[in-house]
């Protein structure tokens, strides 16, 4: 029916505008984003940063910048930590986002004041997360609201240093990126779970299951695209976690560079010129990223829609 | 019997309700208190801040702004006005022209289309740090460091809020219309600037507040870009306030300035949340 509206409405003399309004877009991209890819590709073969005062390079060196990412174990230490700091925000993130969206979804028991709860818990997901990992590091300081408080209550003698620990950081991390995350989560797991046929917990219910037993033989399986796609997006964006831990620690990933993700070591490299070191990174992250947004791709979008 | 059932039923009941109460308000207490602490202490004194915690605000809130305004390590005023350069620049192109680029694909058929439309959501998730490099130093070839044009033209070529833009159209824009506009002689562009725009409105106000906030959040790019006092964004000001020698501080002004980077966007949001949450679960995945 669409189709064939649509066809009739193409007329052959038209065609052309569609290409003049693409392209803003394409030229766009090409000159800020194509460009630039090739360009970071190119830097990425080449022996190019400052030691001291000389400038080394650019001298073609082939995959050794690769190489050394690799053997040096800067790559692999970073991305553990990047990974660490993803999981511990994300596991209570799905936990309570799943919990909440069974709830908000549920119409035999409504809770009150529904929207206010979905205000309240979208809210930090718009906040500066540079400001509010400011905040969280002002709160948690040895002179912070929370050690005073600690202290009053006698459960503490000294001020608890909270990053000097590589545990306490983590949570701090996974604690803001969980409060950042978990509203938007609830709200597109609500909308999955509403878009399931209702007579199927209907009918459930008649059989006398419970709600643990429907939540695991119905809900989940039939959600399970859209749990795919809030994984996936959420590693792609955990892979970026960069503006927490950056401004928490002071760009220093403290203690020891046990909070350092793999965008603050480019950052570092990007900010020291060394261009070698930074294209090579940046070549590996943009084909794990590309990787994951094909496999989004495909649990995302129906072969028909185009 | 039965009715016993039923009692038991709506006990039950009561109970699950309860329980979801709790678990509610608890995330309402953990969300909000943060923010809580920051607007108390953004209205208590220095001296006050140090020597412990209260629930109750204090009366410092203009002196605290008065004192960060004549602070001439922070240009806040400065910061905040670019910052709302850069991101009232990006919110009308960015929604603009992903309008435009949603209309070219929904109205017209052409070769290459669906190419266009597959390419255009595929690289919708590619983050734009892993370009970073070549960018900064393609922008420093054109000599546009120190300069907001880098950070407010390349979100024409915005995916998600096309891809966003594209499914409004799909439910709420018929295409008689445009066959309509056609018959009454208008041209293609003047077409989509009368009539097709206004069509769109609810949409675009949904993407506006998204494309504004993510904007003023910004760190990563304008940090790259940005280096001259003047020039620099409220996140740049923030990340240098907690390089500075944190103990040397008035913690009055750490918070004013946390205030002000946060609250402004906290009030758009109250304001007009409703649209906000309505918007999210549109724009991603159907089914």
């Amino acid at each position: 029916m669409a189709a064939a509206r649509s066809k009739k409405s193409k007329v052959v003399s038209y065609t052309k505008w569609g290409y003049i309004f693409l392209i803003p877009f394409f030229l766009v991209y090409l000159a800020f984003q194509i460009i630039p890819l090739f360009s970071t590709i190119y830097n990425s073969f080449f022996e190019n940063y400052q030691s001291g005062l000389t400038q080394i390079g650019p001298n073609f060196v082939g995959i050794d910048n690769y190489i050394s990412l690799i053997q040096t174990g800067d790559l692999i230490k970073y991305t553990g930590n990047t990974m660490v700091l993803w999981i511990a925000g994300f596991i209570p993130q799905i936990l309570i986002s799943l919990l909440l969206g069974v709830w908000f979804a549920d119409n035999s028991c409504k809770v009150k004041a529904e929207g206010f709860f979905k205000t309240v818990i979208y809210m930090p997901n718009l906040i500066m997360a540079s400001a509010f990992a400011m905040l969280f590091f002002t709160i948690f300081s040895d002179i912070g609201p929370v050690n005073q408080m600690l202290k009053s209550m006698g459960v503490i003698k000294e001020a608890y240093t909270f990053l000097n620990y590589t545990g306490s950081t983590v949570a701090l991390v996974g604690s803001m990126n969980f409060l950042m995350w978990f509203g938007n989560t609830t709200i597109l797991l609500m909308a999955g779970i509403m878009g399931i046929d209702t007579s199927l917990f209907e009918a459930a219910s008649v059989d006398g299951a419970t709600s643990g037993q429907t939540f695991v033989n119905i809900t989940m399986p039939l959600l399970k695209p859209i749990f795919v796609y809030v994984l996936l997006t959420s590693l792609v964006g955990g892979i970026q976690m960069f503006d927490i831990p950056q401004i928490l620690t002071n760009g220093d990933g403290s203690p020891d560079r046990t909070t350092m993700t793999l965008i603050m070591f480019l950052n570092k490299h990007l900010y020291s010129k060394n261009y070698g070191m930074a294209g090579a990174l940046s070549v590996m992250l943009f084909v794990v990223t590309t990787i994951l947004s094909v496999i989004i791709y495909r649990v995302t979008v129906k072969p028909d829609e185009y | 019997m039965a009715k016993n059932k039923e009692r038991s039923l709506s006990q039950h009941m009561a109970a699950k309700r309860t329980v979801r109460y709790i678990v509610l308000i608890l995330l309402t207490v953990i969300c909000l208190f943060p923010f809580y602490i920051l607007i108390i202490n953004s209205t208590r004194a220095h001296a006050d801040i140090n020597k412990g915690f209260s629930l109750i605000p204090g009366v410092w809130l203009v002196d605290n702004a008065k004192n960060l305004l004549k602070n001439g390590n922070l240009p806040v005023l400065r910061g905040m006005l670019n910052s709302l350069i850069v991101s009232a620049g990006t919110c009308i192109l960015s929604t603009y022209f992903s309008a435009l680029t949603a209309y070219a694909i929904h109205a017209y058929d052409f070769k290459g289309k669906k190419f266009a439309f597959t390419f255009i959501l595929a690289i919708m998730m590619i983050p734009t740090q892993v370009t970073a490099l070549g960018f900064v130093r393609f922008m420093n070839q054109l000599h546009l460091i120190d300069n907001f044009i880098p950070l407010i033209i390349p979100s024409i070529a915005a995916p998600t809020v096309f891809f966003f833009m594209k499914q409004y159209m799909e439910s709420s824009l018929p295409l008689e219309i445009v066959e309509a506009a056609r018959i009454d002689g208008a041209a293609e562009f003047r077409t989509f600037n009368s009539i097709i725009m206004p069509i769109m409105k609810p949409a675009i106000a949904v993407q506006a507040i998204f494309t504004f906030v993510n904007a003023w959040n910004n760190y990563f790019t304008p940090n790259l870009l940005l280096s001259k006092t003047k020039m620099k964004t409220l996140p740049i000001l923030i990340a240098q306030l907690r390089g500075a020698d944190f103990l040397k501080f008035d913690y009055g002004q750490v918070y004013m300035m946390i205030f002000i980077s946060i609250v402004p966007v906290i009030i758009v949001y109250i304001a007009l949340s409703k649209n906000i949450i309505q918007g999210i679960a549109v724009g991603a995945v159907k089914g």
